[in-house]
């Protein structure tokens, strides 16, 4: 009974606003596109950040990062002849670290390099990485052929290569990859694996994994290449000696991660005269993100939440208009016994109708408009459960916000002058 | 209707006593009501007459429980309303009581059997329900093939007998009839008074303003006033100082 009566009361409201097809849609028009304006705000916003996000994702939330850098003292220093700059962590840092820890759970040393690449005639310019099997755990990737690098590799010295795909397709064309011997830097590596290639920047860390990624044992590495590269450039020789250019620490517990960045850089501090390290937190920086992402969302939202007031603000004039148009009609219901309460009522389900009805039809057009603009300018949008429920819940309440007073205007109108109106 | 009280048939079904109405007109007090005291048996039918600014029609305001009363008291039914609230005045006026107007104040917008059917509505009578008593009542009133019109097709005597259907529809005890024929001619009038005599032999009370003598003698009982007072009664059955 109570369910019909609502029922009832909706039906009314549509039927009262289809009486005036033209009015109602120009009223509704405001909700349409403050309605679909947030959608389409909130979902260029998700788009935005969900990049970004995912990218930090990738180095791992359990994870830190120690990277090398030149100091400032050395920076100034690398101009003078003949001079070797000697910075960055050492071999001696990653055993450190390793054991110092007990929230560690593993750590992988990396040592990079550029070297040339030759495979018969074709020759590829590579990101040499020197590291260890644990690499493989941490940069989790598919393997596409052949098998990651194993600690037997290590023990034997074993001069085995493992390949992008990107880097062997480059390389390789068409032919059968895997057992074929690759020439770097004077030596040949056995080719015993290609893993999938993604690369990427999150910030100021490079994601530890490159399209031209060549990953060779770093025991490797260290006994072939050495410690010390050569920088030959117009008119300068530059020489750098940088034992390892990143250490990954994987750490046990989310809650972890930052305490046993601090401890690192402390531990750091102790070992180095200078500061030519840097200890970067993929966690923090994903909160980070997740901050900036949600002042966007804000700002965003807020510019869009004002044009759907500017919407209410509309459906309230021309409420209140109809409530004076109509106020014999509300003096005639009212002296056949409806209460103040029924004529709320009805007027309130009017507007909410109307409003909801636009933020409907607004979805749509949200909806729509990021799928365009992906289309036309190439930014991604991704359109979430809650940039199409928060949208249509402020739309209902801006109905009934809007709705209110034009309603409680109408209930107070006295039957007995209304029945006189003209 | 099932959930009316039932009442001594004999009792007034209307009182005032010493019923007083003023209103506030800027810095001036206006008397509309001065004291009246007067009671309505059931089943009379009253003419309420008068010159214009003589009180008969805020005398329907309040009759019709419209208005509140400055001072005295109204009983209703043997319920004393002097007091009530507002949202008990709209109980009372959708139970017990049915209106027509000079203007027929029907809803443009709604069809014949809408406007018949909104009583209905706020008793909550369910859809089918409302379409059966909307069609009993158009054929009462000879308008059963009218009701998918508009009012505005219609012609004013047949809106008058819309009017007079809706203010049927929840089959009050007084039908109060504000200058029902005032924008009728005088043949349509005379229908609409005929059907008002015939729904008054069926026992219902019918009270009725009009200024036209010859209208008010369609009525058993007149009730003249002047300045917020009783003038004079003729007819019988009413009882006034």
């Amino acid at each position: 009974m109570k369910q019909n009566r609502f029922v009832r009361n909706i039906l009314m409201g549509v039927e009262n606003l289809l009486l005036h097809k033209l009015r109602s849609f120009l009223t509704m028009l405001g909700v349409v596109f403050g309605v679909g304006s947030v959608v389409a705000m909130l979902s260029v916003g998700e788009g935005a950040s969900k990049e970004a996000l995912e990218q930090i994702r990738k180095l791992g939330s359990n994870n830190i990062i120690i990277s090398s850098i030149k100091s400032v003292e050395e920076e100034s220093m690398s101009t003078t002849p003949a001079h070797m700059s000697v910075y960055g962590l050492t071999y001696q840092d990653h055993i450190r670290t390793a054991e110092t820890f007990n929230t560690i759970r593993q750590t992988v040393p990396v040592k990079l390099m550029r070297k040339e690449g030759r495979l018969g005639t074709r020759a590829l310019e590579l990101r040499v990485v020197g590291t260890t099997s644990a690499w493989f755990d941490l940069v989790k990737r598919p393997v596409i052929a052949g098998r990651v690098l194993l600690s037997s590799d290590e023990k034997k010295q074993a001069s085995v290569v493992i390949l992008t795909e990107f880097g062997a397709r480059k390389l390789l064309a068409t032919q059968n990859t895997i057992g074929q011997f690759l020439r770097m830097g004077g030596d040949y590596f056995e080719i015993i694996g290609i893993v999938k290639s993604e690369s990427g920047q999150a910030g100021n860390i490079q994601i530890p994994d490159q399209q031209v990624d060549a990953y060779i044992p770093i025991n490797v590495a260290r006994t072939y290449f050495g410690d010390v590269v050569t920088r030959i450039t117009a008119g300068s020789r530059e020489r750098e000696m940088v034992e390892l250019h990143q250490i990954i620490v994987q750490v046990d517990t989310q809650e972890n991660v930052e305490p046993t960045a601090k401890g690192i850089e402390e531990m750091l501090k102790r070992f180095h005269k200078k500061k030519d390290y840097i200890v970067s937190v993929p966690l923090a920086l994903l909160k980070q993100a997740e901050e900036t992402k949600r002042i966007f969302n804000v700002v965003l939202g807020s510019i869009a939440g004002i044009s759907l007031l500017v919407g209410g603000i509309g459906i309230m004039n021309i409420m209140l208009a109809s409530v004076t148009e109509r106020t014999r009609e509300i003096g005639i219901r009212r002296a056949i016994g409806a209460k103040r309460k029924q004529i709320i009522i009805q007027f309130l389900i009017e507007t909410v109708v109307l409003s909801t009805i636009g933020g409907l039809i607004g979805i749509g057009l949200g909806v729509l408009m990021p799928v365009l603009i992906t289309y036309f300018a190439g930014m991604p949008t991704v359109i979430t459960p809650g940039s199409i429920v928060l949208p249509l819940a402020i739309s209902l309440g801006v109905g009934i916000v809007f709705g209110l007073y034009p309603a409680i205007r109408a209930a107070k109108v006295d039957p007995i002058v209304a029945l006189r109106h003209e | 209707m099932s959930n009316q009280p039932v009442l001594n048939r004999n009792a007034d079904i209307i009182q005032l006593e010493n019923a007083q109405k003023v209103y506030q007109m800027g810095r001036q007090q206006v008397k509309a009501l001065a004291g009246v005291t007067i009671s309505f048996k059931r089943g009379s039918f009253w003419a309420i007459m008068g010159p214009s600014g003589s009180g008969k029609s805020t005398m329907m305001n309040i009759l019709g429980c419209l208005d509140h009363l400055t001072a005295g008291r109204y009983i209703l039914e043997g319920q004393d309303v002097s007091t009530v609230d507002d949202d008990s005045l709209s109980e009372l006026r959708l139970r017990h009581l049915g209106f027509i107007f000079q203007s027929f104040n029907l809803i443009p917008q709604l069809t014949v059997q809408r406007n018949i059917e909104l009583p209905l509505y706020y008793l909550g009578w369910d859809a089918a329900r409302s379409a059966g008593r909307a069609m009993e009542l158009a054929l009462q009133v000879g308008l059963e093939d009218r009701l998918k019109h508009r009012p505005t097709e219609l012609s004013g005597g047949q809106m008058q007998r819309v009017a007079i259907a809706r203010a049927l529809a929840n089959d009050p005890q007084i039908l109060f009839a504000d200058e029902p024929t005032g924008n009728l001619d005088t043949a349509t009038g005379e229908q609409i008074l005929e059907l008002l005599t015939a729904l008054n032999s069926q026992g219902r009370t019918i009270i009725m303003v009009t200024h036209e003598p010859n209208i008010a003698a369609y009525a058993k009982q007149r009730l003249h006033m002047l300045d917020g007072l009783i003038d004079k009664i003729d007819g019988d059955g009413g009882e006034a100082e």
